[in-house]
């Protein structure tokens, strides 16, 4: 028996990945398995789960209500809301209407949302891995250590910082009421929180790090002579940028921007801290389904939706830019 | 003007030390060069003696500390590497890894705005000039070292630069493809015309690229000539011992007689060629090379440099015999004698301790102030 494993490369391989394994099929697949098969299922009066297959909280989800005569109904709906939302915002008539557009605000807000970290996130956190895989040795690492500090204090910590900072009587709106009355200008506190904004500043704030590191990774394999070589063969800085730097620094991009994307789409904490009930994101839907309207079934299907969402949206984006190939170097 | 492809004129290059800024290091020390149009130039000396900052200044991508450099007659001051009409080949070939060879070669055209279809034809007559056609479409990771080099190559003479740079381009290539390139190198620089700065350690290959070389040390230029001047007249004990193979014998300069001049070492006298500023009673160093020197059996009587010897070592080379030769309690030389005719077994027996006529006409000899 042991002679067979000496031998047997494939099997030493199998055995050394089995407590792995056995750990994901358990914990994650199975889980998994678990939340589709709850999705499809309903809720009784009592809050308990009835497994059985219907669609129905997929299709609350889409915004399809009793009222809707087909489908044609449901999409003159949604283009309608689309185009005057402000219809929706008596609640009388909007019981009338065929179109819910509850639940697609949410998806839409936290898809369009996690764009925006993720761009915010790259245009801060490039400069900077730039700057720091420039930097001579020596400072490279404590830079990067300044870039980690953060991280060392609690995530929830981190985000009530910001309420600090932000709200009506806080530091930013103390800092600019003395700026102004130095300058003799009038100053009326500025309305930041609770905020769409807010959740934005706090978003980018928690995931710039997950963006730096990758793209740090990716910049300092990049020899100094290829910039050298660039600028001999005649390109100025911002064409040795574009042809160069960028292409060279996608895998990290990708990476980072894997990193930084995934987690804001699903994410509650931030939505809920900084947005209070004005940003309700999946995240926040989900979490309240299970927890505070006892809906498990509903609940599941939204963290479905969210989970192919997240999917589509990783797999073209990997599909145009590589999975972070290495090509920096011939 | 026109006639020099680059002057440097007194240039200086300090940089900051390495423990503290305010220990400046000195790479480049009052350095004045005139590169002249069209030839092959190499900057030869052993690393750290400034070879490389020169060329990186001529370049762009250092600045001088002090000084100007020319290229053409006119004054490169702060115009930035992208800005200068010369193109470098980098050690390291510094290919970019995710374009292919037709991408990095059409670069520099890309970059002076040179229309589509006049770039896909150069691209093709550079690659076919360094004799890797058809190669357009591959990756640099998917060629060995020496094609990488061809292309770097291909890459910066595409742009055809008033001057071509090149920094080591051989070092990482092993011997043989090494010497084949050399050839091809100089082969090329004389069909294109381009003047070419060579930087290199190697004395060999600098002599037989070279139409002149500057031997270089501690950031100077030592000497700079053609390299029958650096081999034949050396003007420092460093020029003569770095290139070549070199006796030095220590003594003192007893009289000038023009050209030439009477040594003494260890009570031998001698009579060698001397420097323009020779004085007579200075400690000095006799410089003569192994292969100028003969054994005979009988005195020779057309040189005044002869003296018994006694043969302590020879070796047998093939194509050389190397002996070592003492002529006094510490004199003690080098001599080459190439094996024109099979060699008996009797000199196999081994002359070893047997004396020998040493001898070397005057002018193969000179004095060199220490």
């Amino acid at each position: 028996m042991i002679q067979r494993l000496r031998e047997n490369k494939s099997l030493q391989g199998t055995l050394l990945a089995s407590p792995a394994l056995a750990w994901m099929i358990v914990l994650l697949i199975v889980p998994l398995l678990l939340v589709v098969v709850t999705s499809f299922g309903q809720r009784d009066a009592d809050g308990n789960v009835i497994y059985v297959f219907k669609l129905d909280n997929y299709v609350r989800l889409t915004g399809y209500t009793e009222n809707c005569a087909g489908l044609g109904d449901y999409f003159s709906g949604f283009f309608e809301a689309l185009t005057n939302p402000a219809l929706y915002d008596n609640p009388e008539i909007a019981q009338t209407k065929c179109f819910d557009p509850l639940y697609v605000n949410i998806l839409w807000r936290s898809v369009s949302l996690a764009f925006q970290t993720t761009i915010l996130v790259i245009l801060l956190g490039y400069p900077l891995a730039y700057f720091i895989a420039r930097s001579p040795m020596k400072r490279r690492n404590l830079l990067l250590f300044m870039v980690l500090v953060p991280l060392w204090t609690n995530f929830i910590i981190r985000v009530y910082a910001w309420i600090i900072i932000l709200r009506g009587q806080g530091v930013l709106n103390g800092l600019l009421g003395g700026i102004a009355s130095a300058l003799n200008l009038p100053f009326q506190p500025l309305d930041l929180y609770p905020s769409p904004g807010a959740v934005l500043v706090g978003m980018v704030y928690e995931f710039l790090p997950f963006m730096i590191l990758p793209l740090y990774t990716s910049l300092e394999k990049i020899e100094v002579s290829l910039y050298e070589a660039a600028a001999d063969l005649g390109a100025n800085p911002g064409r040795t940028f574009f042809r160069v730097t960028l292409p060279l620094s996608l895998p990290g991009v990708v990476a980072g921007t894997i990193l930084v994307f995934v987690p804001v789409m699903g994410t509650f904490v931030v939505s809920d801290i900084l947005g209070g009930k004005q940003v309700i994101l999946v995240g926040n839907l989900i979490q309240r389904q299970f927890l505070d309207a006892r809906d498990p079934t509903f609940g599941s299907a939204a963290s479905i939706i969210l989970m192919v969402m997240t999917l589509i949206v990783t797999f073209y984006y990997t599909r145009r830019f590589g999975f972070g190939e290495e090509i920096t170097s011939a | 003007m026109g006639e020099f492809a680059v002057e440097m004129h007194d240039v200086v290059k300090e940089f900051p030390g390495i423990v503290r800024a305010s220990d400046h290091v000195l790479a480049v020390d009052h350095v004045t060069l005139q590169i002249r149009d069209g030839e092959f130039f190499s900057l030869l000396g052993p690393s750290g003696c400034g070879k490389t900052t020169s060329l990186r200044m001529i370049a762009g991508f250092e600045l001088p500390s002090a000084g100007e450099i020319y290229i053409h007659g006119k004054a490169t001051g702060k115009t930035p590497p992208f800005q200068r009409p010369v193109n470098t080949v980098f050690q390291n070939y510094a290919l970019f890894p995710h374009m292919t060879i037709g991408e990095n070669v059409a670069f520099g055209l890309q970059m002076k705005g040179v229309s589509k279809s006049d770039i896909g034809r150069r691209v093709q007559e550079a690659l076919g000039m360094v004799r890797l056609p058809g190669y357009e479409q591959r990756k640099p990771r998917q060629l060995s070292g020496g094609q990488q080099q061809r292309v770097a190559l291909a890459r910066a003479l595409v742009n055809r630069p008033e001057v071509l740079l090149l920094d080591e381009p051989l070092g990482a290539l092993d011997l043989k493809l090494r010497k084949e390139m050399q050839l091809e190198l100089k082969t090329l620089q004389r069909e294109v015309g381009i003047t070419f700065i060579y930087v290199t350690h190697d004395q060999e290959e600098a002599l037989t690229m070279s139409d002149r070389i500057a031997v270089m040390d501690r950031g100077r230029v030592l000497q700079a000539g053609s390299a029958v001047e650096i081999y034949e007249e050396p003007n420092c004990r460093f020029v003569a011992d770095f290139i070549g193979e070199t006796n030095f014998i220590g003594g003192t300069l007893v009289s000038v007689n023009g050209t030439e001049g009477e040594f003494v070492a260890d009570g031998l006298k001698m009579i060698a060629k001397v420097g323009p500023d020779a004085q007579a009673g200075v400690s000095a160093s006799l410089a003569v090379r192994p292969e100028r020197v003969r054994l005979s059996a009988e005195k020779p009587t057309d040189t005044p440099n002869a003296f018994l010897g006694e043969v302590r070592e020879w070796i047998y080379v093939g194509n050389d015999t190397r002996f070592s030769v003492k002529l006094a309690p510490t004199v003690t030389l080098r001599a080459r004698r190439q094996n024109e005719v099979p060699v008996g077994f009797p000199i196999l027996e081994g002359p070893t301790g047997v004396n020998y006529w040493v001898s070397w006409q005057p002018g193969s000899s000179r004095v060199l102030v220490n």
